[in-house]
């Protein structure tokens, strides 16, 4: 990728045969509200539509409009796009296209380009009518050229002008007919894309918007010297691309609950966005709630009323919904909660992925609330999940977590489409008379399970309490009933761990190290274990779904392998600083929680950047805990 | 209860309920306490109405009256301390065949769920809500409520409180979308069997403010309510709450009020002379979030799974 590039080579139509490449990493930087996440979502979409596999990863700023020409508010978005199925955002980029020369640093700040990556520049700037600007610009210019960068000016303003009086508005086009050209996409597929996103505009602005793509592409063509070609394998599965949130939002709908109850929530919201519109056409309806304690509390009302509810937060609203949470659990009501987890503690980093909120989903109420906890590892399980945890929820009489994060919530992949069942839906409640003998609270004593009737069930008429009762429903302070019904709640989850198997291993089941990870880090662990073991270190790796109750034969899995170690976003000391000891050092989430559960001394490799990790910072990470020079 | 339809035929009951048919364990209240005169009167609706039990659901939060739920033999829900609102509203949100009822107390509604009481006025849902307020906390042991008067002497405030109370009515009142807003007391009887009534038959958050007494932390106000008749003037129109033969001899100060008419409702609300007792305030066209919840029941599988395919194809590559 450091061959020199030519430009404005009068020869450039006969010279420019593409470059045949298996993945390459592109990035699309800008002040916020310049539409760069809407020109790459474009791009991977077009990719995806190709055949290509595809990962985004959205760089947004907490602001809505952050002051511009920053490096704080850059705004934009990644997108890997590869022969091969991808599942992270990878290393360093190999092409940015950048909108002013400010936006890069931002970027730079986190290791995201490299020596050789090219950065496609608009140069408007360099014409600024402020000569503060004009400096900052060249001193950019000098700035990139050392670090190493291709840097190619470009000037996208000019060009737009041309086409429309306002260039901040379809730049974004512009820039996504430039990319078109630079890696050989259909242009007729980007025109249906910019078709569908601009569906509910008039003509006239879709018009214009496809003139700014065709002009951007003629543009590339006669004037870079820049082709790629990333070849695609063909496939005869039907797939759908989409990210994590809108997955979540469509397995909803999927699962066949009826009612979302939900306040809004960074990076939660956009789910029910997509979930109200749909959801309504499907039998259903969202209820924006006025708080995120409120939220909760109509979804188990609606639960408890035999219509099973979803909530959807992320982990300021968990720490709201504290109190609901252990009254579900208490009394045994079904519900789904799914929390797109990000940066914390507190308001924390609300556009940044974390998984933060592990050990508050575990243990995050007052007394003995035990409850099912899954972690989805990608977008096709945010849908499956929900789904799943409905089915849960239901049999178990409990709330079942389902667990994202920011990462997968913006994050667009393919996964084969799925093959809606009927079962998935809900079987219509069985309203017929309740036998008057039955208990409400009527545990099985192998179980623990025990069947609900729901009002409207002649018969089945009893009080829920979030106080102790016994098993028919009625508070009770007695000892020995208040001691039976938390074993008969805790039982449940011990009968649902029997169905379950143990994770499957990537790699050898015996080695040097195994490495443990949970939720949307999965494909850089996977890629780095790959990088890893081809370099013949001994080195596999096990990826939880269930965090509650754990997946049985952790231990053994454990005992096979020298030494144990996470991989997770989220807070641990660094055993290397002088403060920290065996006696205080605090670990990652997983790490405490697997520590407790196998008694196996599992280190753990953590930090709260607030960056998905890198399929390479994990590879340095497994050599620096067995040793190895990079 | 029951009658000639139009076609001269009737709907027989499969079951004539009595009020043992909903009542439930022995309630556990004081002697003496507002609370029973409200289970007793509820319960004699439900008679009346012949409800089914199995279709009615009473919700409650937490406090002494919250209890409310155990003591009827229908669907309960006692649940968290100030969130009662919510979960009912969850109830009735896709169950509109479901007669739901809101049981809570001073502290329950006013204080720690005054968020979830302002929307849950918003929202009218056809709910029918008791506010039991007796102006103190009992289960804690006598605390000051946002409803106890200034100087109330308690626990909490040793000296006196010093600011003045939340006025239930005169909040919802002022709340955007209130249908329905009435006030009666539990030493009447038959004025708050009325007012439960005329709250049950409105459809929409019917809003019964029932003051009470409390003979354990407030003795010395319950008895100057129950003995001051003078104090309390009755609301008279003829939308409002019935009086009853035997009881409007008693009555001996009345006013007329169209409980169509909001800015007299809440001029009478805020008048810090007199109680006021009956339908302050009614509007029965005021837009009902339940409706709109239940507007899409009853989807068929095949339904469901149409408009997931035609998702999935805007998604599909």
């Amino acid at each position: 990728m450091n061959d020199p590039i030519q430009l404005n080579d009068t020869h450039a139509k006969n010279i420019r045969k593409p470059v045949q490449i298996s993945e390459h990493i592109i990035e699309i930087v800008s002040d916020s509200g310049e539409g760069a996440q809407k020109c790459g979502q474009s791009f991977a979409a077009i990719s995806a539509k190709m055949g290509n596999g595809v990962w985004t990863v959205e760089i947004i700023p907490a602001e809505i409009q952050p002051p511009a020409r920053g490096r704080a508010g850059a705004s934009g978005i990644r997108v890997r796009i590869g022969t091969n199925k991808i599942t992270n955002m990878g290393n360093e980029a190999d092409l940015i296209v950048a909108l002013n020369e400010q936006v890069p640093y931002g970027r730079i700040d986190q290791h995201a380009y490299r020596d050789g990556t090219i950065l496609l520049l608009e140069n408007k700037w360099a014409e600024d009518p402020d000569p503060e600007i004009r400096i900052k610009y060249a001193d950019a210019l000098v700035d990139f050229k050392n670090r190493g960068y291709q840097v190619i000016e470009i000037p996208m303003e000019e060009e737009c002008l041309k086409i429309v009086g306002n260039a901040r508005k379809g730049k974004n086009m512009w820039v996504l007919g430039m990319l078109c050209n630079i890696y050989t996409r259909s242009l007729e597929k980007a025109e249906r894309q910019i078709r569908n996103i601009f569906k509910k505009k008039s003509d006239s602005v879709i018009n214009a918007n496809i003139a700014l793509l065709n002009s951007g592409y003629q543009w590339a063509e006669s004037n870079l010297n820049l082709r790629f070609e990333i070849p695609v394998k063909e496939s005869e599965e039907d797939y759908l691309v989409m990210n994590g949130n809108e997955a979540l939002a469509l397995g909803v709908v999927a699962s066949g609950m009826e009612v979302c109850s939900m306040y809004p929530i960074t990076p939660a919201t956009s789910a029910s966005h997509l979930l109200a519109e749909v959801l309504r056409k499907a039998g259903g309806v969202v209820h924006q709630a006025e708080d995120e304690i409120a939220a909760i509390g109509f979804a188990i009302g609606a639960s408890y009323a035999g219509k099973t509810a979803v909530t959807i937060t992320s982990g300021p609203g968990m720490a709201l919904k504290t109190e609901f949470l252990g009254l579900a659990t208490m009394a045994e009501i079904p519900l789904v909660v799914i929390d797109v987890q990000r940066g914390g503690p507190s308001t924390g980093l609300p556009t940044k992925v974390e998984q933060g909120d592990l050990l508050t989903a575990l243990y995050g109420q007052p007394g003995a609330v035990p409850k099912i906890v899954m972690a989805a590892a990608t977008i096709e399980e945010c849908f499956h999940f929900v789904i799943l945890a409905r089915k849960l929820a239901e049999t178990f009489r409990t709330p079942v977590y389902v667990l994202s994060d920011a990462n997968l919530a913006t994050g667009q992949q393919p996964f084969p489409r799925p093959k809606i069942k009927h079962d998935w839906f809900a079987p219509p409640i069985d309203q017929s008379p309740w036998k008057e003998d039955i208990k409400p609270f009527n545990w099985d004593e192998k179980t623990g399970l025990s069947k609900r009737s729901i009002p409207g069930q002649i018969g089945g008429q009893y009080t829920v309490t979030g106080l102790a009762h016994d098993r028919r429903g009625n508070v009770s302070y007695k000892p020995d009933e208040n001691q039976e019904a938390s074993e008969m709640r805790s039982r449940k989850f011990a009968s649902f761990q029997k169905t379950l198997n143990p994770p499957p291993i990537k790699g050898e089941d015996h080695g040097d190290l195994l490495i443990v990870g949970w939720g949307s880090t999965l494909g850089a662990i996977d890629e780095a274990i790959e990088i890893a073991q081809n370099e013949g270190i001994k080195v596999s790796s096990i990826h939880l779904r269930f965090m509650s109750p754990f997946q049985p034969g952790l231990k053994e899995i454990f005992q096979k392998f020298k030494q144990v170690m996470t991989v997770e976003i989220n807070y641990s000391d660094r055993i290397d600083n002088p403060q920290f000891s065996e006696s205080n050092r605090r670990y990652s989430q997983l790490a405490w929680v697997l520590r407790a559960r196998t008694l196996v001394d599992i280190d753990c490799f953590s930090n709260v950047e607030g960056q998905p990790l890198s399929p390479k910072r994990i590879v340095d990470a497994i050599k620096n805990k067995l040793g190895l020079s990079n | 209860m029951y009658g000639l339809k139009s076609d001269l035929t009737c709907d027989l009951p499969t079951k004539q309920y009595s009020i043992s048919d909903y009542s439930k364990g022995v309630p556990r209240w004081c002697p003496g306490c507002g609370d029973h005169a409200v289970l007793n009167n509820t319960q004699k609706l439900l008679k009346e109405k012949q409800l089914d039990p199995a279709k009615t659901v009473f919700v409650s939060g937490i406090g002494c009256s919250s209890r409310f739920p155990h003591y009827m033999d229908t669907y309960g829900f006692h649940g968290l301390h100030g969130r009662a609102f919510p979960v009912a509203c969850g109830v009735k949100f896709r169950r509109p065949d479901l007669n739901v009822f809101v049981i809570t107390g001073d502290g329950d509604c006013c204080s720690i769920g005054a968020g979830a009481w302002i929307h849950a006025i918003r929202y009218n849902m056809d709910l029918t809500v008791l506010l039991l307020d007796n102006e103190i906390y009992g289960l804690t042991k006598k605390q000051t409520s946002p409803t106890s008067r200034l100087g109330t002497i308690s626990n909490t405030t040793p000296e006196g409180s010093i600011i003045p109370p939340i006025n239930a009515i005169e909040t919802t009142l002022g709340v955007a979308n209130a249908s329905f807003v009435a006030q009666t007391a539990d030493w009447n009887p038959v004025h708050m069997y009325e007012t439960i009534k005329a709250g049950f038959e409105h459809k929409g958050f019917s809003f019964i403010h029932i003051i009470q007494r409390c003979p354990i932390f407030q003795q010395s106000l319950g008895k100057e309510m129950a003995t001051n008749k003078d104090a309390m003037v009755y609301l008279q129109h003829e939308n409002g709450i019935p009086f009853g033969e035997d009881f409007s001899q008693s009555v001996k100060n009345t006013v007329n009020h169209d409980p169509t008419n909001l800015s007299e409702a809440r001029e009478l609300a805020m008048d810090r002379e007199n109680i006021y007792m009956g339908l302050f305030y009614q509007n029965k066209m005021a837009p009902r979030y339940d409706l709109y919840g239940s507007s899409n029941l009853g989807f068929t599988n095949d339904q469901r799974e149409k408009v997931l395919n035609a998702e999935f194809d805007k998604y599909a590559i």
